[in-house]
């Protein structure tokens, strides 16, 4: 019998048998000129292994990773190493979460589907926005719907205006899926204190205005320019957002912003090395139907009892086939409830004082290490949780991560130009964040002979 | 099932009494008068101040509300529920695969790379293609990604005419809006009354316009498309390529591969077929194969070996470029290369056996009780409740809400379009013998059920935690948040 397969071949056979079918007539229709010649597979086992020797495997695996609890890490850039509570974990490994489908027979489905408007219900309270969806991809692939939503709904142009700030990934990923329509983007620059204040277009031409705050260098960015800015122009204003800074810095649907979207990572879900991720994406009244992914509203049952239910399927793929607003179907339904329980566990308290120290310790880290007079500031702007920093002559930062290896530190993302992308969150502590300000100092003074 | 009734998070009693998660430490002077005020949050957040137990007990108690693989039988047609097996959370939860930081050097990570260059191989070995991404995020994310590499060779080759899709009729709504998002003209291909591709109709929608050709195989009929040697050669000489809808893998595990059939690219479901937990919507990972002449197409970083040492390559000029952030859901992957190293080649091949024998079984024992397709299915089969709905005016939709009092998931319904009344039945291949009688039990109960007692489906079901939603109201008052 192999793993996982509960009837054994030869009572297969029999309960094939029993109802009339030759057991040897099940793939006798498949031309044999295509049977696969099993002889011909590499890098595939014929047997398969017990539990004991596939933990074994991966134990042995495990052993040549260097993880975040063994190691001082300084690594943001989208994704960001915040405290998730352990009962997020618990919760979300129920199988009845975990094991389902999506809740297209609402009668059983209620968990999945009151989770997800609870999920959408904190998000718009976060960003003060109309409407969320029920989650996207992650923030990158969130940002090229965002895009071709706006074009959608603008329909007179084909032009999206990019700021320099937002994560290079997501500009990637705009220019991957605008490759085949042939829709165009410009980036904008950004100015001498890393914001996009003052950069933006003054004609029109464009769908939407994308930055993203913090942005990509940390920088918090004014939304009530971008939104003047855009509709000034008559494009849709949209940004990137975190989640977390957006527990204490101006939201999104205070400043009259069209669309929101990000990666919502640092809400409960695990780094595991970058995915799954969590995207999301909330919107105004107005642009509802014109949003992708799946949308979870509530309603009354026959006895008029509350009840949840996918709605707006009008604008999906298995209905409208071509004309879809999106192909999106299967999305990141559970970590969104994790992000769900995360918020619910954490209250407007916790999530606003981790949003607060991870930014209380960002200034302590970058100050600091100006002191050491290996770097010098970047931009003067305030910045969230992470920040970049230029390294003076000499410094190779490069050669610096390397070292800090050595002593179980993850050092930050280098950039061109010799620029360091530091990150911290609620997690770090002085004790932490002073060692690691004088490991640098140590390691770059023997870097300079 | 325990119907509890479920508040709304919001409106539970605030308690206040929020545990703490971490150490309040403040290290720099008055962090909050450093912004300028423009920038703060205006209005307080209104979040609940709860305490944990209240949190707990309100998921536990929405969770019962679900009905997962582990509650019962669950043949949802097209989404191969098969069991997630417990040890592969066990090894993605370990603090060295979970705690990585995606732009950690390739240097530390060489654990997960190696496993995952391992996927690599496997998938390629089980599908006869050469390369595979790990990017895509679902199936659908995978199928766009497929008709992308498609457009970057047309492209590259500078034959810019080519701007249409075939898709059949018969096919999954998100083939046609993939190629849709890709800047493709959808152009459809008929099926022939027992669901597999008019070959007639596939010749006359051939042309130097033809990019490719979306295809599952089984189709969504549950068939397999015995002409798909001559259907790929007719695409190839056309100067399109085929592209394998990776939907109903399970079908053919290791019995037939799409690179042998002579498909350029297909995407996988490994929520399907290899194992990994739904999640109820994802998520899922849709990676995807491409023959060596796509490769260099292929989204970027790819992942390479040198004499045992794992890295990411940037440097493809060709390249489609990206479709997500960073490297894949790489937690997901690991489960499904788990997955196939406990079920060895001999393994998969048995699980695609009786995948296709639980959907013939069950299908022999249920078809005189109602109207179906002819022919032979494979993993799954189609029947039609069109005799219950004419005769009694009980829908299939009736009949899967009593479905669900007869304690199993109901199979997907309305699908394929071309069917009408259509229930589409998947077993896959880890239901057990009670399973599978308890399906056959329950299928036959619904169909004599709207015979005599036809009210007590239209009302069904009774018992579970809502019944019948509202769905025209839910979508004319739209209340998406509280």
């Amino acid at each position: 019998m192999s793993n996982y397969v509960p009837i054994a071949a030869e009572e297969r056979h029999a309960m094939l048998r029993e109802v009339g079918i030759d057991p040897a007539s099940l793939f006798s229709h498949i031309p044999e000129e295509l049977w696969l010649k099993r002889q011909k597979l590499d890098h595939l086992a014929e047997k398969g292994l017990s539990e004991q020797a596939l933990l074994k495997l991966f134990d042995e695996a495990a052993r040549q990773n260097k993880n975040l609890d063994d190691y001082d890490s300084y690594l943001g850039a989208g994704f960001y190493d915040h405290v998730v509570p352990a009962a997020v974990h618990h919760l979300i490994n129920r199988e009845e979460f975990l094991t389902s489908y999506t809740p297209y027979q609402q009668e059983i489905s209620q968990g999945t589907l009151q989770a997800t408007f609870e999920w959408q219900s904190f998000i718009c309270r976060l960003s003060g926005m109309d409407v969320a969806n029920a989650s996207m991809y992650d923030g990158a692939s969130a940002c090229a719907e965002t895009a071709l939503m706006a074009i959608r709904e603008k329909r007179k142009s084909n032009k999206v205006w990019l700021s320099a700030g937002l994560n290079p990934e997501y500009i990637e990923c705009v220019k991957t899926y605008f490759i085949s329509h042939g829709f165009e983007y410009e980036i904008g620059e950004l100015n001498e204190h890393g914001t996009s204040a003052g950069c933006y277009p003054k004609e029109g031409g464009y769908a939407a205005f994308i930055i993203q705050s913090p942005n990509f260098y940390g920088v918090v960015e004014n939304l009530d320019e971008l939104s003047k800015a855009a509709h000034d122009a008559d494009a849709l204003a949209c940004a990137a957002m975190d989640p977390v800074a957006m527990g204490i810095f101006k939201t999104p649907g205070k400043a009259g912003l069209d669309v929101v979207f990000g990666e919502a990572q640092p809400l409960g879900a695990s780094l595991n090395y970058g995915g799954p991720a969590l995207g999301y994406m909330c919107c105004t009244n107005k642009l509802v139907r014109k949003m992708p992914g799946r949308i979870c509203g509530r309603t009354v049952d026959r006895d008029g009892e509350t009840s949840y239910v996918l709605t707006l399927q009008a604008r999906e793929q298995h209905i409208r086939r071509e004309k879809a607003t999106s192909n999106i179907c299967t999305a990141q339904a559970l970590l969104a409830t994790a992000a769900a329980i995360h918020m619910a566990l954490l209250g407007r308290q916790g999530l606003t004082e981790a949003a607060w120290q991870s930014a209380d310790k960002a200034r302590y880290l970058h100050d600091e290490l100006l002191k050491t007079g290996l770097f010098e500031e970047v931009y003067d702007a305030p910045y969230f949780r992470e920040f970049a920093l230029k390294a003076k002559d000499g410094l190779d930062l490069r050669a610096l991560n390397k070292k800090l290896l050595d002593r179980k530190i993850l050092g930050g993302v280098v950039l061109e130009n010799n620029v360091w992308l530091l990150a911290t969150t609620e997690k770090k502590d002085k004790a932490h964040l002073d060692r690691f300000v004088a490991s640098v100092k140590e390691l770059a003074g023997k870097e300079e002979k | 099932m325990i119907s509890y009734k479920t508040d709304l998070i919001f409106d539970l009693p605030q308690t206040g009494g929020n545990r703490t998660y971490f150490d309040h430490e403040r290290l720099s002077s008055n962090i909050e008068g450093w912004y300028d005020k423009a920038l703060l949050r205006e209005e307080k957040l209104d979040f609940p101040d709860l305490s944990e137990i209240q949190v707990v007990r309100h998921y536990t108690n929405l969770s019962t509300k679900n009905f997962g693989v582990e509650n019962g039988p669950y043949p949802l047609g097209s989404c191969t529920m098969k069991y997630n097996p417990k040890v592969n959370e066990d090894i993605v939860a370990n603090p060295a695969f979970a705690r990585l930081h995606p732009l950690q050097p390739d240097e530390t990570v060489q654990g997960t790379l190696k496993m995952l260059h391992l996927h690599e191989q496997q998938l390629c070995a089980i599908t006869g293609m050469d390369a595979f991404t790990f990017q895509p995020a679902a199936g659908a994310h995978g199928e766009l990604t497929g008709v992308m590499l498609i457009a970057a060779y047309h492209r590259d080759r500078h034959d810019d005419k080519r701007q249409v899709m075939l898709v059949p009729d018969s096919a999954h709504g998100t083939n046609p809006a993939s190629a849709a998002m890709a800047g493709f003209v959808v152009r459809e291909v008929k099926s022939t009354a027992a669901g597999t591709v008019d070959m007639e109709d596939l010749k006359s929608k051939l042309g130097d316009d033809v990019a490719g050709m979306m295809l599952t195989n089984p189709n969504t009929m549950g068939r397999f498309e015995t002409d798909i040697k001559e259907i790929c050669d007719l695409v190839h000489e056309a100067g399109g390529l085929m592209y394998y809808d990776g939907a109903n893998f399970n079908a053919i595990l290791l019995h037939v591969r799409p690179g042998d059939m002579g498909f350029d690219c297909v995407h996988l479901n490994v929520h399907k077929t290899f194992s990994t937990p739904h999640g109820g919507g994802g998520p899922g990972a849709g990676p995807v194969g491409c023959k060596d002449f796509l490769a260099c197409y292929l989204p970027k970083p790819v992942l390479q070996e040198k004499d045992g040492v794992y890295s990411w390559d940037y440097d493809r000029p060709k390249s489609i470029g990206r479709m997500r952030s960073y490297n894949g859901s790489t937690a997901v992957l690991l489960r499904s290369c788990a997955y196939i190293l406990a079920m060895g080649a001999e393994g998969l091949y048995d699980a695609s056996e009786a995948a296709v024998a639980n959907a013939n079984y069950i299908f022999t024992k249920v078809k005189d009780h109602f109207d179906h397709p002819e022919g032979k299915p494979m993993h799954e089969f189609i029947i039609a409740g069109t005799r219950q709905k004419d005769e009694y005016g009980v829908s299939t939709l009736d009949m899967a809400k009593g479905l669900i009092e007869n304690g199993v998931h109901p199979p997907t319904v309305y699908f394929p379009l071309i069917v009408h009344e259509a229930m589409m039945v998947e077993p896959t291949d880890t239901e057990t013998r009670e399973g599978l009688d308890q399906l056959v039990e329950a299928f036959i109960n619904v169909a004599e059920e709207a015979k005599e007692n036809p009210e007590k489906l239209l009302e069904a079901p009774h018992n579970t935690p809502v019944r019948r939603p509202d769905e025209v109201k839910a979508a004319k008052e739209l209340d998406l948040k509280a």
